[in-house]
């Protein structure tokens, strides 16, 4: 059984079928790049695994741990649904920082939040438990456990090249710089698997190489990661496996380089093309 | 002369300060619920604001102020409002706590609809609670992008109350216009103003601080 595995995912928005048996797997450690043209249902998978879109089927299961199943009542608990999405992580399009938070502070609030209510749900929290070791010792030693979370979060933005941007809020931070913060507060919660939706689509040419460099790096370290992207040749570089979506279903998947240098489907070979144009 | 139109002046701005701030103290928070409705997935109580909104808006202040004085007392065969000048207040802030709910509901829902959708779901992947996300992320935001309209809001009542006038509550226009009626004075009127000004204007440095208060980020 792979680290994660979709099933037969459906997403229906009213009469429109925006994604149609979808089914694929990852392992651990690699990195996983979906391409396909706008409103080929690549964003609303992420959302569905990030449980910001309930599929109307299929079964999501992460390292055995079946998340979600269609077949299943899924009328759950919120604290249930939260405890599920931490195994995702998600980098939006648009960043998304907050924006009367500093980047340091966007990337420690919810480890923070989280270690405060720990106390109250540490009897249900078991799984994707990041933070039980924090937890058990709460009580004991507060000031130590948020100065952790505080020196953890220096380290990530160290780690994205910010370390002198910490203390920065976001209107103050350019593009690329928020987008590299975004990936740290992502990384805070430490999850499974990291999605990325177009991480590089809000921002100019000029600025995307920062971002890129960063999730190549990341993929160095095997971070476990879906990719959404328009950038060809970087998912062709840097993804260990590619999915190309058309009109909601998958159309081909495989090897970066044999699908992207010798594609078989005649509409993948189509949608390169007009990659290759330049356009 | 000046010294007992001044204490007159005094003593009426008591008066209009009273309705001003009891009408926020009540008016905040309910237009804030009114809003929450108006959002809210139930069509019927959607709808059912929706209209009360448009009547109350739609309507003067000062007729309803009317009505809402008299028409218990019409209706019912005695008047609810006792008929001296605390009944007058009461009656007054209960007309103006209806009317400006319904404003500060727009408002607010403007408020809350202004913050990206975005924002929301950065809280959610990240494991919020919705009360977190609620009170650590949309709040502030909403709260500053509030205050420009709130304040045109707030500074339109404070010249609102001299509307309580024609329920013979005695606040401050009826206490500088008394003097024209029974000295043919006119300055006092002017004077009048003056504390108009001073009040409007202590607010609107009130809120260009909170405005500046919030600027740090956008």
């Amino acid at each position: 059984m792979s680290f994660l595995e979709v099933e037969h995912i459906e997403k229906h928005f009213g009469r429109t079928k925006v994604l149609r048996d979808v089914s694929f797997s990852l392992e651990e450690g690699n990195a996983l790049a979906i391409i396909g043209s706008s409103g080929s249902g690549k964003t609303t998978l992420l959302r569905c695994l990030n449980f910001l879109e309930k599929p109307n089927a299929g079964t999501i299961t992460v390292k055995g741990e079946k998340l979600f199943d269609s077949g299943q009542n899924n009328r759950e608990r919120e604290k249930d649904l939260r405890k599920k999405r931490l195994h995702f992580g998600m980098v939006f399009q648009s960043f998304n920082l907050f924006p009367q938070y500093t980047a340091l502070e966007n990337v420690i609030l919810a480890e923070k939040l989280l270690a405060q209510s720990s106390k109250d749900i540490s009897a249900n929290y078991t799984a994707a438990d990041i933070h039980i070791a924090e937890q058990q010792n709460f009580k004991l030693d507060k000031k130590k456990i948020m100065s952790d979370i505080e020196e953890h979060g220096k380290q990530l933005l160290d780690r994205m090249g910010l370390s002198e941007r910490m203390n920065h809020y976001p209107h103050q931070l350019s593009g690329g710089q928020q987008q590299r913060v975004a990936i740290a507060r992502a990384l805070a919660l430490k999850p499974d698997i990291l999605c990325f939706d177009e991480p590089t689509s809000a921002l100019d040419p000029e600025l995307t190489g920062e971002v890129l460099k960063v999730i190549r790096s990341l993929a160095e370290q095997k971070t476990t990661m879906i990719i959404v992207t328009h950038e060809m040749a970087f998912a062709r570089d840097v993804s260990d496996r590619i999915i190309f979506m058309d009109a909601g279903v998958i159309v081909e998947q495989g090897d970066p380089k044999q699908v992207i240098d010798n594609p078989k489907e005649e509409r993948t070979k189509q949608f390169l093309s007009g990659y290759a144009q330049g356009f | 002369m000046f010294w007992t139109v001044t204490q007159s002046l005094l003593s009426g701005l008591g008066t209009t300060f009273e309705i001003f701030l009891l009408t926020l103290l009540f008016a905040l928070p309910a237009g804030l619920i009114l809003a929450l409705g108006t959002i809210s997935r139930f069509k019927p109580l959607r709808m059912l604001i929706q209209v009360i909104v448009w009547i109350i808006r739609g309507t003067p202040l000062m007729l309803q102020l009317i009505i809402i004085f008299y028409g218990p007392g019409l209706w019912l065969g005695h008047n609810i409002w006792s008929g001296n000048e605390a009944g007058r207040v009461t009656a007054t802030v209960v007309a103006f706590t209806i009317n400006y709910a319904c404003y500060f509901s727009v408002i607010f829902r403007g408020g809350i609809e202004g913050v990206p959708v975005g924002q929301r779901e950065a809280g959610q992947v990240l494991g919020m609670t919705k009360s977190q996300i609620f009170f650590k992320v949309t709040l502030l935001q909403m709260i500053k992008r509030v205050v420009p309209p709130m304040s045109n809001e707030i500074i339109t009542l404070v010249k609102d109350t001299s509307l309580a006038r024609i329920i013979a509550a005695y606040e401050l226009t009826f206490a500088g216009y008394s003097f024209m009626k029974s000295a043919g004075l006119t300055w006092p009127l002017f004077y009048t103003g003056v504390f108009y000004l001073v009040f409007v204007g202590v607010l609107t440095l009130l809120f260009n601080y909170i405005e500046k208060k919030l600027g740090y980020f956008k």
